[in-house]
């Protein structure tokens, strides 16, 4: 799908490439093909002693290079209209890490995984990484460019079509690289003022089942295990009402007020054996989600 | 000559013992410490087979673990998300490492360079044996790593992930950076034989087109592997020391690996297309009975994508965070880069044509070559070109275009190569029907298997993915089925291969009538080469030269 | 037309004299060639080290140019001294090495037995004076990498200079030892005798290897001790 205008126009280029290709190879399947049955060997057969013509050679150099220049300022022209955002470009800030995105809004809105933006209004993404290499890659719009640890990147789209769009990391980052997915919501212009204000939460839906859509959509599940196994978190199976034990040596029981916190301050009380890297949660979630987050871990059985 | 020319491919001759560096001197012993490059080259030979085995199982195991989302196929679940990971790591540095960058110059090339040449041995001898030895010191570390737990970094070992991921990077750092030497070594042997060794009368024109390929390769091998050497030390140092080069939290640059890196591994898939179309170079006057189009014009193209191979690292880097002019200039350069490459496909055509031209095995790897070839280097402008490369890079794309140059390429190439001179080396003929049937399930499988990654790439599917969209499912199982093929095809050659050598002798000195040095002489041939000094008195193409007709 | 003549050349004449030259080795054809065919092999194998190094090199003008208080700083607890009496020994350890090459050559032996053992000695006091400037710096605290500690260091970026402190002149010190064990070979073989005008590769490529040791210390001793 051509998400925006932009990568219109890099289709528009990139099929002539790819008829440029088709054209080379007819040729040169067609020669090698046409020799090998009309000059097959046949007993008695000599050949022409050719060596070299100059003016073939000149010629056979001279036409692939024009061809590779004309190709070379196009895709210049193409990536400086892409490198550079306009100066009244929206920015979101994109922080990624392994293996979870997040983005803060100016409003200071924050989301993880998921991305709201309007329709026909330029956005650019300001990026960085909290630990390894990742890239920030959105199909649809045909940009992408990797994150960094030390520097801010950027890059920047227009999009013009609204509804779902992809976005993944494409830049190998560890087990979870290939989970490090998620969603562009181009919305019109009213979906998105709504989205801003209410953060897209369906009232309607059961708190248990809200949760349990949560889990994927958040990202939770990049670290937390529904089978006791644990990963770069603690499992979610029969936690609720039992006991933990924290890393500064106390043991807490974990209630529904543990639950919570844990979620939203996630570094008020670590687990023992695990490391404090669980982003913040704190004005990401709306208060409907937390708690169908807590309702979907109270289903979860004993360990 | 003519005699030669008419005679049929298959002319059986009685089977005759007579003494060759085969058979003597005798014992293991005589191999192990042998000097002869004739010998070095079986053992080299072996080894990346070896490897080339094990690299493939491991792409096997890839691709079974593809063919669904669930990972799932006839009812067994393949690898984990972890295993994954490490499995298509090993995949690529065994085979690059492993076996692609040693598989023309150190197997064929360390027996055949000499001897195209009119020359006894190469100009260094146990140094030959020593780069040998550095090669299986360097792969009993990468091994190492591999039952230490294995490396899941890629084989582009990015910082800051490889610092910090707990496998054994270590090692197999180490392991490469030992192997590189054996790389070097074998570089500038060659480049010394082929200053100095050549026969009487064999000007540098008058060599033979494998030799400039090598010459080429050789220059490359030399320059650039130091590079890499360096940055893997740097590599190992920064892990195990923490000397804050490449780790961004302690004010090292993690872009500043990725250029060190690329220096080297640019130039390096260079090193392993360039002896592949060295070999097609031999091939395709031999097949056609007619003399080389445009010999100078493909010396100099070795020597030139050498020379700009140097320039053009950063155009695997084009996302990675380099200035807007960098990426212009080296974008630029990568369009340079593609002519040279393209005169020489025009140069094999032209001999082809109105040639006399017979489809034997290595023929019909020579033309899978220059069709696979065709689409990979054809597939190189997409992404030289800088607002499509942005989409296409780090995407099944790019996993395709590198495989179709650099196993639609080299390692058919390879198995051309080998093919043509299976009979010198081992004095015996493989089974030509079998070769002719395993190149097609070769080119076939290898179609299937890659060129869907295109079309994924372009849709925008990431590289090194264990989970991906179910709307990729369809390409990935046809690639999977297409990999089978590949493997049907590679492992019936290795079959027939070997059966060949339960049969006495039966190949003739010359079965496709070359002309360069190493088919004037007895297959296989003596220890010393030669009975005596050849001296060049035709060129090595010279089928039917001026006045002959 | 055949490409193997019948075998009356003056090659072949000079190769089947040449056989029972025990230094001549069977795949070449005379003397002449085996040598230029090495001097070829060195030069190859100098401009892979210059590749080596010049990766380093480039990675400390890039730190530099990161963080040039740090460099300064850190520069100024190396001893100049020491590096200047280790370019000295180096520079006359070269001139002895050229007066070896220049003895076998001219077939005196004892003179080359001099001259390298005088040469294996510099290259001994060179590796001396790095130790004693080694134990200096470790005892400020002075470690690469992760066990470096200064608690003076103003910048924060002092270890990073360090790390390259050791790396290149470790990495030279390991070519000044491996250069110190091939000489100790090449005196072996000189005191047996092996070396005269007609056979002497063998001191000459070490020559050349030591020259190349000698010139990337004069590189790296500017750009480590002299910062400005």
């Amino acid at each position: 799908m051509q998400g925006s205008a932009y990568a219109a126009q890099v289709d528009v280029f990139y099929m002539f490439v790819v008829w440029l290709c088709v054209f080379f190879f007819l040729l040169i399947a067609g020669i090698a093909v046409y020799s090998v049955i009309r000059y097959r060997h046949k007993p008695g057969d000599v050949t022409p002693h050719w060596t070299h013509n100059n003016k073939l050679e000149f010629a056979w150099t001279i036409v692939p290079l024009i061809i590779m220049m004309v190709i070379f300022v196009w895709g210049v022209k193409g990536y400086t209209e892409a490198a550079v955002p306009p100066g009244d470009a929206q920015e979101i800030r994109v922080t990624a890490k392994q293996w979870v995105w997040e983005f803060e809004y100016p409003d200071g809105s924050r989301a993880i995984n998921e991305l709201h933006v309007q329709v026909n209004k330029p956005v650019k993404f300001v990026m960085s990484s909290e630990d390894v290499i990742h890239d920030f890659f959105v199909p649809d719009m045909r940009v992408k460019h990797d994150i960094l640890p030390d520097r801010y990147t950027e890059i920047w789209f227009n999009p013009t079509a609204l509804g779902k769009h992809h976005f993944e990391c494409a830049e190998y980052c560890g087990r979870g690289h290939s989970d490090m997915g998620g969603t562009l919501y181009v919305d019109d212009e009213a979906s998105y003022q709504k989205w801003l204000e209410t953060g897209g939460v369906d009232a309607s839906m059961p708190l248990d089942k809200l949760g349990a859509m949560l889990y994927e959509s958040k990202g939770c599940s990049s670290c937390h295990s529904l089978d006791g196994s644990p990963s770069q978190g603690p499992s979610w199976k029969g936690v609720f009402g039992h006991p933990v034990q924290l890393s500064d040596g106390r043991t807490v029981m974990a209630d529904e007020n543990y639950l919570r916190e844990s979620i939203l301050v996630s570094n008020a009380k670590i687990v023992k054996g695990f490391d404090s890297i669980m982003p913040v949660f704190q004005g990401v979630l709306r208060q409907r989600e937390v708690d169908g987050l807590v309702a979907y871990i109270k289903t979860l059985g004993k360990k | 000559m003519a005699d030669v020319i008419s005679a049929p491919f298959h002319a059986g001759t009685t089977p005759v013992e007579r003494r060759n560096y085969l058979t003597e001197p005798k014992g293991l012993w005589s191999w192990l410490a042998t000097v002869d490059h004739k010998r070095i080259g079986i053992m080299y030979l072996i080894s990346v087979m070896a490897f080339f085995l094990v690299g493939g199982i491991f792409a096997l195991l890839i691709r079974l673990s593809l063919f669904d989302p669930s990972h799932m196929i006839f009812g067994h679940k393949m690898l984990d998300a972890e295993t994954y990971n490490k499995v298509f790591t090993m995949h690529g540095v065994i085979m690059v490492f492993l076996f692609i960058i040693p598989s023309i110059p150190a197997a064929l090339g360390n027996f055949v360079l000499p001897m195209m040449l009119g020359a006894k041995d190469v100009a260094f001898p146990r140094l030959n044996l020593a780069s040998f030895y550095i090669y299986w010191t360097g792969a009993a570390l990468a091994m190492v790593a591999i039952v230490t737990g294995g490396v899941d970094t890629g084989w582009t070992f990015y910082t800051p992930y490889s610092t910090s991921t707990q496998t054994s990077v270590a090692w197999m750092a180490m392991g490469i950076f030992i192997a590189g030497f054996s790389s070097i070594f074998t570089g500038l042997n060659f480049i010394a034989t082929i200053h100095k060794l050549r026969a009487p009368g064999m000007g540098w024109f008058d060599m033979p087109l494998f030799c400039w390929g090598m010459y080429a390769t050789a220059l490359m091998q030399v320059l650039a592997t130091p590079v890499l050497a360096i940055t893997l030390l740097l590599m190992t140092i920064e892990r195990l020391f923490r000397i804050g080069i490449f780790d961004a939290s302690l004010g090292g640059d993690p872009v500043l690996f990725q250029h060190f890196f690329w220096f080297y591994s640019h130039p390096a898939v260079y090193i392993m297309i360039v002896p592949g179309m060295a070999i097609v170079s031999e091939i395709i006057p031999v097949f056609s009975r007619k003399t080389i189009f445009g010999y100078r014009m493909i010396a100099f193209s070795s020597i030139g994508i050498a020379l700009i191979g140097f320039l053009v690292w950063g155009h695997h880097m084009f996302v990675a965070g380099q200035s807007q002019t960098a990426v212009v200039v080296f974008s630029f350069l990568t369009f340079i880069v593609a002519i040279p490459s393209a005169i020489k496909v025009w140069n094999w055509l032209a001999t082809m044509y109105h040639g006399s031209i017979s489809l034997e095995t290595p023929m019909l790897y020579a033309i899978s070559f220059i069709l696979l070839f065709a689409i990979g280097g054809l597939t190189g402008v997409f992404l030289g070109a800088l607002s499509l490369d942005v989409h296409l890079t780090d995407t099944y794309f790019v996993v395709a275009h590198f495989h179709y140059v650099m196993m639609g390429g080299t390692v058919v190439a390879f198995l051309g190569g080998l093919h043509y001179w299976w009979p010198k080396i081992t004095g015996r003929m493989y089974n030509e029907r079998l070769g002719q049937i395993a190149a097609a399930l070769v080119f076939i499988g290898f179609n299937a298997t890659f060129f869907p990654q295109f079309i994924m790439g372009g849709q925008g599917m990431p590289r090194r993915y264990y989970n991906y969209l179910p709307q990729f499912q369809p390409m990935h199982a046809f690639s999977t089925v297409g990999s089978w093929i590949i493997g049907a095809g590679l492992f019936l050659t290795l079959g027939y291969l070997l059966a060949s050598l339960r049969k006495p002798y039966d190949a003739p000195d010359n079965p496709w009538g070359g002309k360069t040095m190493e088919w004037q002489t007895q297959s296989p041939p003596l220890t010393e080469n030669f009975e005596v000094q050849p001296v060049a008195t035709h060129g090595p193409y010279d089928f039917f030269p001026v006045g002959t007709h | 037309m055949s490409s193997i003549s019948t075998p009356v050349t003056e090659a072949h004449e000079d190769a089947a004299h040449g056989q029972h030259d025990p230094n001549l080795q069977h795949h070449f054809a005379t003397k002449e060639q085996q040598f230029d065919t090495s001097k070829i092999g060195i030069w190859l194998f100098l401009a892979t080290e210059i590749l080596m190094f010049g990766g380093l090199f480039v990675g400390f003008a890039y730190m530099q140019s990161r963080f040039p208080e740090a460099f300064f700083e850190g520069h100024k607890h190396l001893l100049k001294v020491a590096g200047t009496l280790n370019t000295v020994v180096l520079l006359v350890s070269s001139f002895t090495m050229v007066l070896a090459v220049h003895y076998a050559r001219t077939s005196k032996r004892k003179k080359l037995i001099i001259c390298l053992a005088i040469t294996m000695f510099c290259a001994l006091i060179f590796l001396g004076v790095k130790y004693i400037e080694y134990t200096h710096e470790f005892s400020e605290g002075l470690y690469p990498g992760r066990y470096f500690s200064n608690p003076d260091d103003p910048t924060g970026h002092e270890f990073i200079f360090f790390s390259f402190y050791f790396m290149m002149t470790g990495l030279h010190g390991i070519h000044i030892l491996a250069g110190l064990c091939v000489m100790a070979w090449l005196l072996r073989r000189a005191i047996r005798g092996d070396f005269s005008r007609n056979y002497y590769t063998p001191v000459d490529v070490v020559g050349l290897y030591w020259h190349l040791v000698d010139i990337i210390w004069i590189y790296l001793f500017p750009l480590l001790y002299l910062i400005r």
